[in-house]
């Protein structure tokens, strides 16, 4: 009975206890969360909502039907197999008046001149004949006549692959691909494939900057990991104060270094190495050197962590069993320096590949990466549905890497890679 | 050279050569270019070539009294402070949430809070573009702080977590048994403790916003122009000798802010040291 009596008793002050902590947990979960709340309300503003707007412009395709309505809902119950009737010429015509008052053809014109070339001149060249609305039943005569692509099935097909309200087509132009008239995925025609050569060169130049960085960074980490604290403390302001200097400075100095009358060229020719001035510069090699300088510490910093956890032990004790140095390096040490390898080539390579300013002021035309598309289709021609296609496919393969990364640093405990 | 102390065979001193002097040449490739302009600075003539045909301050003087590089200084000195403050107390309030927080959820919330470091500026840039020109945000001082902003709070998070991580909890708690407010506790025994690391996050945020171009580029108007803004025009346009003079101010503020983090750095060093 006394034994029944205490558990009860136990049971009651427990109860509470459990309860109340779970409140008091609670109590700092919600308090935590709060903490955190304005600063994930403020990117949901400035950055999360910005990118996902992004992504949808890549898909948004609403400049056809709203200045073709009408055409756009005849052509929805079209097979497109043949030409269309005679309710679709009709209605086109209808909505090419209502467009020309309005003064709304441009619109329609850019967006269907992506699809098709010439078809500004097609739309623009009919809004300009077409006196009035078409005799009921002579429609398709009258515009035929106007235009002969009236009588094009691919004209056709061209509208009602661009009616929207949602397309693939940009992305699929950011891949070099395209739908024929049949509605089937099909390589884009060659003078606007130009994209997967951009992205190919966007890769080409990361990677070969990535390999840059690890081949000059590592025996820098190596140093500065093996000497005493004091001395690699004075040598790291090496890697530092390039880190700190402003990225703009930085590509101003390598022109006035690499310029035909720069400080490279006058030198070499000074020492009778060249006759002529080398041309270093507005070119592949300029952009790989500089982009290299800018990058490199990122390389040297994930490295050098990783080198400093080393200890020199094994390496001592790969000596006492025989190991000749070169084995001992080779099997010893460079395996465990290989997460800091990892994390800093992906690193490298990942800020490598959205780089804009860097190339665009010391590449020539044939070495702009990616991001020079982007901006060029954003500020110049304004072609935002490829520019925010080309964006979303240079994220998707920015974030797949950064996920790498994570679990590379994270699992591997490998500190670094952010500044300091 | 004889520091390392594994270098018994002939072979081990020919690669620890090696590794000396490529490294000097790495050193060398890396402090060179930025030392190469400096001189060009000083130059009495309009060519950025040596030898200096004399020495002269008017690249400063032209700096001073153009009203184009002056107002780029105030537009970069607006923005950045604003934006320091901004993210200094949007990052630091984040990061004491996330050192109390346990979730599973939390490395999830990190990885968002940190994504604007690792995501392209080009496409952090277009999609402010869009998104704020609609709201009239384009153009105005108030869009560059707020996206400058995002762009740079990673970093106060970063940094305040990490002194956070080698705080020692009990003395928050210490303080709430002796009946101190929360806010009193946060003011007199958290703050003092990571001082240190969110000064240092603001001086990042305050680098990344200074040395900003690409945002900058799609979104100021003619008002809004900033220091790198300008000499990215200027090197587009020619490079006359005030760029080399702007690029002598801004390495000189870059040193001031490094030389800074290394003081707080030491201290901070210290401090843990005297508390173990």
């Amino acid at each position: 009975m006394t034994a029944a009596s205490l558990t009860g008793a136990d049971a009651q002050t427990e109860m509470p206890l459990k309860r109340r902590l779970k409140r008091a947990e609670r109590a700092r979960h919600i308090k935590a969360l709060a903490l955190v709340l304005p600063l994930l309300l403020f990117l949901l503003f400035t950055f999360a909502g910005p990118i996902a707007g992004m992504l949808w412009r890549s898909v948004d395709d609403r400049e056809v039907r709203q200045v073709l309505p009408q055409t756009v809902a005849v052509l929805a119950n079209w097979d497109g197999k043949d030409l269309p009737d005679e309710k679709a010429y009709a209605a086109l015509a209808s909505d090419i008046l209502a467009a020309r008052a309005s003064g709304t053809i441009a619109i329609a014109a850019k967006r269907l001149n992506y699809a098709l070339n010439g078809f500004r001149t097609i739309l623009t060249s009919t809004a300009r004949n077409l006196k009035a609305v078409p005799e009921s039943g002579t429609a398709k005569e009258t515009l035929g006549k106007i235009n002969p692509a009236w009588r094009e099935r691919t004209t056709w097909t061209t509208i009602k692959d661009a009616s929207g309200p949602m397309t693939g087509f940009y992305l699929l132009a950011a891949l070099d691909l395209t739908r024929n008239a049949d509605g089937a995925i099909v390589a884009a025609s060659p003078d606007q494939a130009i994209y997967r050569n951009v992205f190919a060169r966007t890769f080409t130049i990361s990677l070969s900057v990535t390999a840059l960085c690890l081949i000059l960074g590592f025996p820098v980490a190596y140093l500065l990991a093996t000497l005493p604290p004091g001395r690699s403390n004075l040598l790291m302001i090496f890697v530092l104060l390039p880190f700190w200097t402003s990225l703009l400075v930085r590509t101003c100095a390598w022109i006035v270094l690499l310029q035909s009358n720069g400080v490279v060229n006058d030198s070499l020719h000074w020492l009778g190495i060249i006759d002529e001035p080398l041309r270093l510069i507005y070119n592949r090699f300029g952009v790989c050197v500089a982009m290299t300088h800018v990058l490199l510490p990122f390389m040297i910093l994930p490295l050098y962590s990783s080198m400093k956890a080393i200890s020199p032990a094994y390496m001592r004790a790969a000596a006492s069993l025989g190991a000749p140095p070169g084995t001992a390096f080779l099997r010893i040490y460079l395996p465990q320096t290989l997460p800091g390898i990892g994390a800093g080539s992906l690193l490298v390579f990942i800020l490598a590949l959205g780089y804009y300013i860097t190339p665009a002021l010391v590449g020539g035309a044939a070495d702009q990466m990616i991001s020079y598309f982007i901006a060029l289709y954003t500020t110049e021609t304004a072609n935002w549905g490829l520019a925010s296609a080309l964006g979303a496919v240079l994220l998707l393969v920015t974030l797949l890497l950064a996920l790498v990364y994570g679990k590379l640093v994270h699992g591997q405990q490998v500190t670094g890679g952010m500044k300091n | 050279m004889s520091d390392n102390p594994s270098l018994r065979t002939p072979s081990q001193r020919i690669a620890w050569t090696a590794t000396i002097v490529i490294s000097t040449l790495v050193f060398i490739f890396l402090i060179a270019p930025i030392l190469a302009i400096m001189p060009l600075s000083f130059s009495s003539g309009s060519y950025l070539t040596y030898p200096l045909p004399g020495l002269s301050l008017r690249w400063y003087d032209d700096f001073i009294n153009s009203p184009r590089w002056m107002t780029a200084l105030k537009n970069s000195m607006i923005i950045g402070v604003a934006s320091t403050l901004l993210s200094t107390v949007l990052g630091t309030l984040a990061a004491l949430g996330l050192a109390q927080w346990k979730s599973r959820f939390k490395p999830l919330v990190l990885a968002f809070v940190l994504s604007p470091v690792v995501v392209p500026g080009v496409i952090t840039a277009v999609g402010l573009y869009f998104f704020f020109a609609p709201i009239g945000l384009t153009g105005s001082y108030l869009g560059l702080i707020l996206a400058h902003t995002a762009l740079a709070t990673p970093f106060v998070v970063i940094t305040v977590g990490a002194t956070l991580q080698s705080f020692d909890t009990n003395l928050a708690r210490a303080a709430a048994s002796l009946g101190a407010s929360p806010l009193y506790a946060f003011r007199r025994v958290i703050l003092p403790l990571i001082l240190p690391g969110l000064a240092s996050g603001a001086l990042f945020a305050f680098a990344t916003s200074f040395d900003e171009v690409v945002i900058v580029l799609f979104m100021a108007g003619p008002e809004q122009r900033t220091l790198p803004r300008e000499m990215f025009s200027g090197i587009r346009e020619n490079i006359s000798p005030t760029i080399t003079a702007a690029a002598v101010i801004l390495t000189t503020v870059s040193v001031i802010l490094l030389a800074t983090l290394e003081g707080l750095r030491r201290r901070n060093e210290r401090l843990k040291g005297s508390s173990a």
